[in-house]
């Protein structure tokens, strides 16, 4: 593959018009004159030519268009990187680009959303479903090319799994609430023994990324594995088997990385991935400074676009050269939830009042059915949303609930629920509870999230129909989130969540009392609800069936029940909306997250020598 | 003197821009806190006197919007078949729990229609009614923090200017202390700690003391210099010696001096205390929705695509300047005459 420093330096300094200016001798030395400011500007070295196939190397060919190697990708984080070690980092900006710098056993394709070979070139499962043998590709690289082997496997395992870590992968490789054993069975051969069978065994590899234990074995030994790469230090030092690694990092502006020239996959024709020479990180701390640069061309692709930007760009779509995607209900869920902790004798006395409302099953239910989901959908989304009834979104199609009943919008049958709750309507209008008191409560909101603070002024005005006096808090999202999480000092609240696959399991977290996302509940009331009991334990349960039909069957249980006592109240489903410049090929939109970028190694510029217009 | 007919003038822009406001139920056609969920974002619509045969009509029609869908993005066309003609004093109704007031409306058009002289904003709420109730808001947050201001001004700043000596130190260091505070970093903490129960007069409330409270420090250094100075003056001295009380001496020979001082320093604070609630708001730490406020009308705006595809979302906005350019200019003649009287 040649070399094309050139391109890839102008193209970052947008002198680049310059470079299609035909190269009679003049204007080949003014190019060369540009090219020595921009060198010197970007450091020293002009991305690392792909090395040739080895013969025995084991690389991974994929399916998808052949692309033109070359160039510079240009995309957006919100924030800096706190942490670019794969076993601390917990922030979104960090695994971004952690997703590019590292690579994992077992991978979920994020487009057809099943688990496919990665580092693992196959692997075999015993009878009982507990023991995994795993043959990894043989005589591959880091990207500072140093040879990967089982040693490394092992060495990552240990570490995720050590407690002293404290790392936040640990969590996730509990199966049965015991951790995942691994034994090397040779240089490229491991093992991993599970307490139980477990469904989703294979998932459980995705994103748990392999370290480089050349690199960090003497950090680990020293207890100081925690502190090692964080990207104020020296982050070319950081090496994974990603397909990219770091180039530059300037804090507050930009991170830059350029191909891993090790990297394990081919495309069809035997090149090596990835196309681009570089993809670019700039920090753009908010969402609208995101469109108004994506409008201008700084930017190559908008990963996600709230609906409202959304029409904004489209309204532009015919002049400016970019193509946006539409592709329909994500996996994100917003919700209203209301505070059902056990507050016992030290909450305060007026919220555990208001919650012997909240506790009851009618008056969830009479809330959920005055609210005007329809309107949601076409206020805040503009349409480009899906009401919901459930937490399964229709994104998940696989794992969806068909037979959870959609009740349209109805104020009657609300007030038929509160009626039988013992709620009545004073002559005034308002509604009181079977004590006289006036049903009023409060519900929080981030005015930095403004699709939720609208979210919340509609359902404000619905419940104002059943004679509920609703207040908006608006408090910074931290604050929201430590009284919600810790100091339980609330009485409602509107959030959304993702999740990051389609399978169940991650929904563990969200569903059993005592996981960590139990949202409307961290400090779960004793004695336990009897749906909430037979959620746990169905959630457990599905956990250690193999097939994929009675999964689904208890699954679907749990839908159910959720649907039915509504301790959330499920409201819409954002669509994932996406945009890409038009010089951007190879791009196959993918509903779960990373929804653009999740296969940059096979993003490509249709012409990566020519400018940046 | 030209002076005071510019005091005059002025002072009547404003009594008219206050009593436009005040009597906003009579004035808005609908309740504001009224929801039309079909018509979010519908342009202002226009006042047609001459109908499509190009006749002229004394009583003018409006034409309802009808939304279609173009590039993506909702869109409103006149229904040119329909004709609504605006009607005067027609019955208005209240909305449970809101804002607004049953009784007559000053304009309407026949139920179930509506007519939205300056559009409708996100929710479909009709932006003039939400302007001139809001402006009941902003308005008279304006006016109320000023006159928490002033005496509180007046009071501290005329025992530090008569008395003098340790009083003197301590109410101007301390007025020093608070014009160094950031306040709106200390507003956003102090949000976090109050009660969820708060509600939206009390958060009203809440915004009005905040501004008054922290607006004395800067004119009661001013009404402390004059006080200084007017003790000092011969007349005051001869009053004194002839045996007048502290009273007589105060109410005789200073405040005249102060009244001056303090009716220009009000024309000044109350536009900026309009603005204090205004910023507030448009964070969302002043008034909060459902009831409008000029500030939490512009806060919208914050969002790229209101701001692009929406001007008459910056109506609350543009109401601000004539009515800041009226509290100058009455600033203006005051100090004009006060000069003029000087001389």
């Amino acid at each position: 593959m040649p070399c094309k420093p050139a391109s890839a330096a102008l193209r970052s300094e947008k002198a680049s018009e310059t470079s299609i200016i035909p190269m009679n001798t003049t204007n080949k030395r003014l190019v060369l004159a540009l090219l020595a400011v921009t060198l010197s500007t970007y450091g020293t070295c002009a991305p690392q030519a792909s090395q040739a196939v080895k013969a025995n190397e084991e690389l991974m060919a994929v399916q998808g268009e052949i692309g033109k190697p070359g160039g510079r990708l240009i995309a957006s984080l919100r924030a800096d990187p706190k942490n670019l070690n794969p076993v601390t980092a917990l922030d979104l900006p960090s695994k971004q680009v952690l997703s590019l710098l590292f690579a994992d056993l077992i991978h979920i394709n994020l487009y057809t959303q099943r688990t496919e070979p990665a580092l693992a070139k196959s692997w075999t499962v015993s009878p009982d479903g507990r023991h995994y043998t795993i043959e990894l590709r043989r005589n591959i690289s880091f990207s500072d090319g140093h040879p990967f082997d089982a040693d490394d496997v092992v060495f990552s395992f240990t570490v995720y799994l050590d407690e002293k870590v404290h790392s936040p992968q640990r969590d996730l490789l509990l199966v049965g609430g015991k951790p995942v054993q691994v034994r090397k069975l040779g240089p490229y051969r491991v093992a991993f023994d599970l307490d139980q069978p477990y469904a989703a065994a294979e998932r459980l590899f995705d994103s748990a990324y392999i370290l480089p234990r050349h690199l960090l074995e003497q950090a680990y030994k020293d207890g100081k594995i925690s502190q090692a790469w964080s990207p104020a230090q020296n982050p070319k030092g950081i090496a994974g088997l990603g397909p990219f690694r770091v180039k530059e990092y300037v804090p507050g502006q930009q991170i830059v990385l350029e191909r891993n020239p090790f990297y394990w996959k081919v495309d069809a024709r035997k090149n090596r991935l990835p196309y681009l020479d570089e993809v670019a990180f700039l920090i753009v701390p908010t969402q609208d400074a995101e469109v108004v640069r994506f409008q201008g061309g700084d930017l190559d692709v908008l990963d996600s676009i709230s609906a409202q930007d959304y029409t904004v760009l489209e309204q532009d779509q015919k002049s400016k050269p970019y193509r946006l995607y539409d592709l329909g209900s994500g996996f994100q869920y917003e919700f209203l939830f209301f505070n059902l902790n056990d507050l016992s004798a030290k909450g305060d006395p007026e919220i555990r009042r208001k919650q012997e409302w909240f506790r009851r099953d009618e008056f969830r239910q009479a809330v959920s059915a005055a609210i005007d989901r329809a309107a949601i959908v076409r206020l805040v989304y503009q349409g480009r949303a899906t009401p919901l009834w459930g937490h399964v979104t229709p994104g998940n199609r696989l794992w969806i609930d068909s037979a959870i009943p959609h009740p349209p919008r109805s104020l009657e049958r609300a007030a038929a629920l509160l009626k039988a709750a013992g709620f009545s309507r004073r002559a005034d209008g308002t509604l009181v509870d079977a004590h006289g008191s006036p049903v009023e409560f409060s519900i929080l909101t981030s005015p930095s999230n403004a699709q939720r603070t609208k979210i919340a002024t509609i359902i404000q005005d619905d419940l104002s129909k059943l004679g509920m006096n609703v207040h908006l808090v608006p408090l910074e999202f931290q604050a929201v989130m430590a009284k919600v999480f810790t100091s339980f000092d609330y009485e409602a609240s509107i959030l959304g969540l993702a999740s990051g696959d389609a399978d169940p399991n991650p929904e563990i977290n969200v569903w059993t009392s005592g996981g960590g996302f139990h949202i409307w509940a961290p400090a779960e009331p004793h004695p336990l609800p009897a749906w909430q009991s037979d959620i746990d334990r169905l959630m457990q349960q599905q956990t250690a069936v193999l097939k994929f039909d009675d999964r689904k069957k208890i699954y679907d249980r749990v839908q159910e029940l959720a649907a039915q006592h509504d301790p959330v109240i499920c409201l819409v489903s954002p669509n994932v909306l996406a945009g890409v410049k038009d010089s951007v090929a190879g791009v196959q939109p993918a509903v779960l997250k990373r929804h653009v970028m999740w296969n940059t190694e096979q993003l490509y510029l249709r012409s990566p020598a020519s400018a940046r217009k | 003197m030209a002076a005071d007919r510019r005091v005059w003038l002025a002072a009547a822009g404003l009594a008219l821009v206050h009593l436009c406001v005040l009597s906003a139920g009579l004035l808005a056609p609908y309740d504001p806190e009224e929801q039309n969920r079909d018509l979010p974002f519908s342009p202002p619509m226009r006042l047609h006197f001459v109908d499509s045969a190009g006749s002229f009509h004394l009583r003018p029609v409006v034409h309802p919007w009808v939304a279609f869908m173009a590039d993506g993005a909702p869109r409103y066309q006149e229904d040119k078949t329909r004709a609504l003609p605006i009607r005067f004093f027609v019955r208005g109704e209240k909305r449970g729990g809101g804002t607004g007031t049953a009784g007559r409306r000053l304009f309407g058009v026949d139920a179930p229609a509506h007519v939205y002289l300056l559009g409708t904003d996100d929710y479909g709420r009709d932006q003039l009614s939400r302007l001139l109730y809001g402006g009941q808001v902003s308005l008279f947050a304006g006016l109320l923090a000023t006159m928490i201001a002033l005496s509180l001004s007046l009071l501290l700043g005329g025992i530090s200017g008569y008395f003098g000596s340790w009083a003197d130190d301590i109410i101007m260091g301390s007025a020093e202390i608070f014009m160094a505070l950031p306040w709106i970093y200390l507003l956003f903490a102090v949000r976090a700690f109050l009660p969820l129960h708060l509600d939206t007069r009390q958060a009203f409330f809440l915004v009005i003391s905040i501004g008054g409270l922290t607006g004395w420090a800067r004119p009661s250094r001013l009404i402390r210099g004059v006080v200084l100075s007017g003790k000092q003056r011969d007349y005051v001295r001869a009053a004194r010696g002839f045996g007048a009380s502290t009273a007589y001496i105060l109410r005789r020979h200073v405040l005249p001096d102060v009244s001056s001082v303090a009716l220009t320093q009000a024309a000044l604070l109350v536009p900026h205390f309009i603005l204090a609630e205004v910023a507030l708001s448009f964070l969302g730490l002043g008034v909060g929705e459902p009831v409008p406020s000029w500030g939490n009308m512009l806060a919208g705006l914050q969002n790229y695509y209101v701001l692009k595809s929406y001007w008459w979302m910056s109506i609350s906005g543009l109401a601000l300047i004539p009515v800041f350019l009226l509290y100058y200019w009455l600033s203006d003649a005051l100090q004009a005459r006060l000069s003029g009287v000087a001389q």
